[in-house]
């Protein structure tokens, strides 16, 4: 397993795998997300190629209600 | 007498009503107050996913199709640039490149007054970037005049403090900012009730933005179509050119001859 940060928490994942694969984990494909690695976005069609490592900090975000 | 057309950046719009998603009860209200409302923009909020939550729960998008409206991602929340321009960089992946953006950066959590040097600073890297700016900002014209000339396509000054539903405070400096814009400026924050509304453009606004005076009305829906009929009187008011205003007028509206006895 490995180590990371994801929106803040510390989190446990299988290593090799890729972002487009923990989106699934989540529940969240078809959803319109935003992932931030390490501080840089990393656009969905990369999302299959980008592999998770360890202390990696993630950001998923998405649209909610607001003014 | 034909209106001129309300155009937002490279797109023309039917309603000059802005308004906000939050701080509804529920998505249906959410949804039956913006159709109420006329509104065709929604401002939206980007926040991290609840990890651990059912993703398959029901969401903003699902009630309010990104196809249907046009959104307005903002950066409620941002108290730097550097929080700010992130925030709208992961907006514009989220919406498949996107570039409409709501700009604010707050100075100070009690008041939500905006900070104007870091939304100037945050204004000057997302036009550089590309992005068509709308922005938040105090009812300052110099401060509107120097957003504008970084290249915002409008200029948000407030009414009052958001949330506040304290209406229009100073519409003699919102005067002095719609006299020298020449990109729409439109009213964000403040607005209490429809009267608020329809003062602000009778002042001259392109349009307003709302989104507490609708939320937290007795009746959202209700108030939803209040605030539209609002808009547009006060937009109508505005292009008829109010009568002179004066102390008194020795002119009675009915005839002063013809009297009897």
């Amino acid at each position: 397993m490995i180590t990371i940060t994801l929106n803040g928490e510390t989190r446990q994942f299988d290593p090799d795998l890729n972002l487009a694969q923990l989106v699934d984990r989540l529940g969240h494909t078809g959803h319109r997300i935003a992932i931030e690695r390490n501080g840089e976005i990393v656009p969905k069609r990369l999302h299959g190629e980008t592999l998770l490592l360890a202390g990696d900090r993630l950001e998923i975000v998405v649209a909610v209600g607001g003014g | 007498m034909q209106d001129a057309p309300f155009q937002i950046a490279d797109r023309v719009y039917g309603s000059r009503l802005l308004v906000g998603t939050g701080k509804y009860k529920d998505f249906t209200e959410t949804r039956a107050a913006i159709d109420a409302s006329g509104a065709e923009i929604v401002t939206v909020a980007i926040r991290r996913v609840n990890i651990g939550q059912d993703a398959q729960a029901p969401s903003l998008l699902d009630y309010l199709p990104p196809s249907q409206f046009t959104y307005l991602p903002n950066t409620a929340g941002c108290y730097s640039a550097d929080d700010a321009v992130r925030t709208l960089r992961l907006a514009r992946e989220l919406l498949d490149g996107h570039k409409l953006v709501k700009l604010e950066v707050l100075g100070d959590a009690h008041s939500l007054y905006p900070n104007v040097v870091e939304t100037l600073r945050a204004a000057e890297t997302l036009v550089k970037d590309g992005f068509d700016v709308m922005v938040y900002t105090s009812d300052d014209p110099i401060i509107a005049k120097q957003l504008e000339e970084i290249g915002c396509c409008a200029v948000m000054p407030l009414a009052s403090l958001i949330g506040s539903g304290m209406g229009i405070l100073n519409p003699w400096n919102l005067k002095l900012i719609i006299e020298q814009a020449r990109v729409p400026v439109i009213v964000d924050a403040g607005v209490g009730t429809a009267s608020d509304a329809a003062i602000a453009m009778e002042l001259g606004c392109d349009g307003v933005l709302m989104n507490t005076a609708i939320a937290a009305a007795q009746h959202p829906v209700l108030m939803a179509s209040a605030m539209r009929k609002g808009v547009e009187a006060g937009r109508e008011a505005f292009l008829a050119g109010r009568m002179p205003r004066k102390l008194y007028s020795a002119s009675p509206s009915s005839p002063t001859t013809g009297m009897i006895g």
